[in-house]
């Protein structure tokens, strides 16, 4: 059950950046991240991580998905058109694109042989626990968070207001 | 029924979407894919992150999930605000385009 | 033993304060105080080298090696101190170089009285003092040379103390380039001594090599000729005399205390120091005695011709001390040292003299314009009397009696030594010749001065006028040391400077010895008769002779084109060279190579990073990427290199 879990999730994820990558059009390459994330999370619900789970789907998925959809449709930019203005992501990033898979993969293939197996019933780690550690241990990062947003926010409608003559 | 599958599949999972995040950054030519492709890597990196986590029973990994979650919120709503930004100076997304400090 | 205290730090102390106090403070201070500072300290200093003398008459055991000197250098084994010692030979040179200078510096004060940068000058002359009595005084070969190069210096600054004048200048510096080859010598010199003793210490030199007398002869050759290499230098010697006649550009009084008295009779003093190491070597003490002969020949002929005092003077002091080598070379140390005695004597005179009437002329050097002074300074004419019979070597006077001495040495010196001997009588002849040439010119007949005198005035012997007291002084005083500086006869002499000089080769004195001084005597009335022939009467018998000798007249005049001849073998090359290694390796290489080199690689690296910093997202994100792939590979190779599992690998790469 759990590894036909794993498959199916995991080609939607990678179907979906694979479509991110090969749509022209930036409306489309949205909606594939968007099966990319919701495919994470039930990936994540897989692991045991529900608080995740369910934050991936809201915040990602949810919230900034949502920013972005209404961005593009806001500048309505059309497709995309084929420039060549870098040489170099062609002669050095491609190149070091593959050298960091093959590194990453080997790495992980090597140690992989150390690390145990995930299964459903492993139990899960409930919002409960979570939370204890949240509010209790880490409680001041967890508010700074909070700051961080809302200068995000202030930032946001700093730059993104119509500039009318003054800033 | 239950067959478990090794960790090492999500890693390389993981592996194999953040690849793709930094193709799609290299590739793509609208400044909002290229910002996609960015929240795909960071994607990819929390879902090693949640695998470590489950791998050492670890509940600070999720955390750090979250943390993510939280600066990535905060960067798309400031990142897409400089992308209308931009558009706004440039009249367009293209990168290629967009390769000069100066207005 | 008790030490006698005898201050030695103090004579050179002395000059030395007064060179501070002049030197620093000399241009704001009246004249009265400078000349006063300058004329106390060198006065101090010769009141403790009287003082000393007064002791060692008094039954004081010399050597003394002043105790506690602080040291100065010491490199494992090897020690070098500050160290004075005072014996019998430093004492002599101590008592001329203190008391002539003493007189000078009270000649000078009249003599530069109208000068610009009188404290300047007075200033130059208390650091002379005080490095030639630290060359004098000191108890090693770097101390020595210490003292050896400054009194180059003070001798540089002072030919070329008449700084509005390009040639004193370019005198100068030809003073202190030539020296500077002699230096070479002497430094090599004293390598060679710290190779073969490990000390440059004479005492220890000296204990060593009566200790060992094995040191083979070839070694002792080699510092011997680099030592005399640094004499010839110094003490104007063929084939580095070139500097002296140019020096007088310098001052007159400075010609009489460094050019004539002093400085330049250092390289003599030097080889007497180090006479145990010439007496090992037959071969340099031959070189020695044959350079000595040669140049005092040599320079004596072209001071035959010149018209200039001071040069006719040049030419002589550089004689002179030919003589002194002559009586180095031949084993005659105490010989030598007692004629520069007296030629400090009577060439301090004679320039001093010479100084007063170039003072009475208003300036005036040329002798063809001069002539008939005799009325008008007859104190300068008298004193300057004393001075020529004196260097001509009559008897009584005290030349005779130095001079004597080295050729009756020379004379008892082998087949080598009786040619030298023969040489040097010859040379005699010529001194006498050219020094009553000199007399004759200057003081007898008629003033010359209208007749060459073209626009201003009449001639200089119409207001000629005699030199003040102050200058007067120092010329009687010297004029009597003259007359008998002699007398004290060289057996005694000998006899005083025995424990330094060694045993001198002397003499089986009776018949041959009283034939040569005898023979010297009428060789040098020769000379005088000779150039009463040629000057005392009129022009015309010396314009007849130099018709008749034209192309001999002609060499002499061009003094051998020696300094032609420099010039095209060693000036030219040099510069030559220079251009080229200015020019190509200087200008081309370095200067515009390395600035080239640097803008091309700036200019390159700045071209290639300008294309790297293209502005491009994408670029920068592909460059970020190998950045990326770069780490995990290097984090990687731990693990393929053999460390155990991926942590231990990426802790490695952190570490």
């Amino acid at each position: 059950m759990h590894l036909v879990l794993f498959l199916i999730f995991a080609l939607f994820a990678l179907a979906g950046a694979a479509n991110l990558l090969l749509q022209k059009h930036p409306i489309n390459s949205a909606l594939s991240l968007i099966v990319v994330m919701s495919s994470l999370a039930v990936l994540y619900l897989l692991l045991g991580a529900e608080f995740l789970a369910m934050a991936q789907v809201i915040v990602y998925a949810g919230a900034i998905m949502v920013l972005f959809t209404f961005v593009v449709m806001l500048l309505n930019e059309g497709r995309e058109e084929k420039t060549w203005g870098s040489h170099a992501a062609r002669v050095v990033g491609f190149p070091a694109v593959v050298a960091l898979l093959a590194v990453l993969a080997s790495a992980i293939l090597r140690a992989g042989r150390h690390y145990g197996m995930v299964s459903l019933s492993d139990g899960i780690t409930t919002t409960q626990d979570l939370s204890r550690v949240l509010f209790r241990d880490l409680l001041l990062p967890f508010e700074l968070t909070s700051v961080l947003i809302l200068i995000a926010i202030l930032g946001a409608v700093a730059l993104a207001r119509k500039d009318d003559g003054n800033a | 029924m239950n067959t478990p599958v090794p960790a090492d599949w999500y890693l390389l999972l993981s592996a194999a979407l953040f690849t793709m995040g930094v193709i799609g950054f290299l590739s793509k030519r609208s400044l909002i894919t290229v910002f996609m492709s960015i929240e795909l890597m960071l994607n990819a990196v929390n879902l090693s992150f949640v695998t470590f986590a489950h791998e050492w029973h670890a509940v600070k990994g999720q955390i750090f999930v979250f943390f993510v979650m939280m600066v990535a919120a905060a960067e798309a709503a400031v990142g897409l605000a400089i992308i209308i930004a931009i558009f706004r100076v440039r009249g367009t997304l293209t990168v290629d385009q967009i390769d000069r400090m100066k207005l | 033993m008790n030490e006698p205290m005898l201050f030695l730090p103090l004579i050179a102390l002395f000059p030395f304060a007064g060179f501070l106090l002049n030197g620093l403070f000399g241009s704001r201070l009246p004249k009265a105080i400078v000349s006063t500072i300058a004329l106390l300290f060198p006065l101090l200093s010769f009141a403790v080298v009287a003082r000393a003398a007064w002791m060692v008459h008094g039954g004081m055991l010399l050597p003394v090696a002043e105790s506690g000197a602080p040291t100065w250098i010491a490199v494992g084994g090897f020690h070098v101190g500050f160290q004075f010692v005072l014996d019998q030979l430093s004492l002599v040179m101590l008592l001329v170089v203190t008391g002539v200078g003493f007189l000078i510096h009270l000649y000078s004060v009249g003599y530069m009285e109208h000068e610009q940068g009188y404290w300047r000058y007075f200033a130059y002359l208390n650091l002379f003092l005080f490095f030639m009595t630290v060359l004098v005084l000191a108890g090693n070969y770097l101390l020595m040379f210490v003292g050896w190069e400054g009194v180059g210096l003070a001798s540089y600054l002072l030919i070329g103390f008449y700084i509005d004048r390009k040639s004193a200048g370019d005198a100068g510096k030809k003073a202190f380039v030539v020296n500077r080859v002699g230096d070479f010598g002497f430094l090599i010199g004293m390598f060679l001594l710290i190779a073969n003793f490990g000390t440059l210490n004479f005492h220890r030199i000296g204990t060593q090599l009566a200790g060992h007398p094995a040191i083979s002869g070839a070694t002792a050759t080699l510092i011997c000729l680099c030592l005399i290499l640094g004499a010839t230098g110094k003490s104007a010697q063929i084939p580095l005399y070139i500097w002296l006649p140019d020096a007088m550009e310098g001052p007159t009084p400075v010609s009489a205390l460094i050019h004539a008295a002093t400085m330049v009779t250092a390289g003599v003093y030097m080889i007497a120091r180090t006479h145990a190491l010439f007496d090992l070597s037959p071969t340099a003490m031959m070189v020695v005695a044959v350079v000595g002969t040669a140049t005092a020949f040599f320079a004596a002929t072209v001071a035959m011709v010149q018209t200039d005092i001071k040069r006719v003077l040049a030419y002589s002091t550089i004689s002179q001390l030919g003589y002194m080598f002559l009586g180095c070379g031949v084993g005659a140390y105490s010989a030598a040292v007692f004629h520069l005695m007296t030629h400090a004597f009577f060439k301090a005179l004679l320039f001093l003299a010479a100084g007063s009437v170039i003072h009475g002329l208003s300036g005036e050097q040329d002798m063809r314009r001069m002539g008939g002074l005799r009325k008008a300074m007859p104190v300068t004419f008298w004193t300057m009397t004393a001075a020529v019979l004196a260097i001509s070597g009559f008897f009584p006077f005290a030349g005779f009696f130095s001079k004597d001495a080295i050729l009756a040495a020379a004379f008892q010196h082998g087949t080598l030594g009786k040619a030298l001997w023969t040489v040097g009588l010859i040379t005699a002849l010529l001194t006498s010749f050219y020094m009553f040439r000199l007399w004759y010119l200057t003081f007898l007949g008629e003033s010359r001065g209208a007749a060459h005198q073209d626009g201003h005035g009449d001639g200089h012997a119409a207001h000629a006028h005699e030199s003040p007291w102050i200058m007067l002084l120092p010329l009687v005083v010297l004029a009597l040391l003259s007359v008998t500086g002699g007398w004290i006869g060289i057996e005694r002499f000998a006899g005083f400077l025995e424990p330094v000089t060694g045993q001198a080769a002397m003499v089986d004195a009776g018949h041959t010895e009283l034939f040569l001084s005898v023979l010297a005597v009428l060789v040098a009335a020769l000379g005088w008769f000779l150039a009463h022939l040629f000057f005392g009467r009129d022009g015309e018998a010396a314009a007849q002779a130099a018709q008749s000798l034209a192309p001999i007249r002609r060499l002499l005049q061009g003094k051998y084109w020696i300094d032609e001849i420099y010039t095209a073998l060693i000036v030219r090359p040099v510069q030559w060279l220079a251009r080229f290694v200015l020019g190509w390796l200087g200008e081309w290489t370095l200067v515009r190579g390395s600035a080239w080199l640097m803008s091309g690689v700036v200019g390159l690296s700045g071209e290639l990073l300008r294309r790297w910093q293209s502005g491009n997202l994408r670029s920068y994100a592909a460059w970020l990427a190998a950045g990326a792939a770069a780490l995990l590979l290097f984090a990687l190779a731990g693990t393929l290199l053999g460390l155990n599992g991926f942590a231990d690998s990426i802790h490695w790469a952190v570490r």
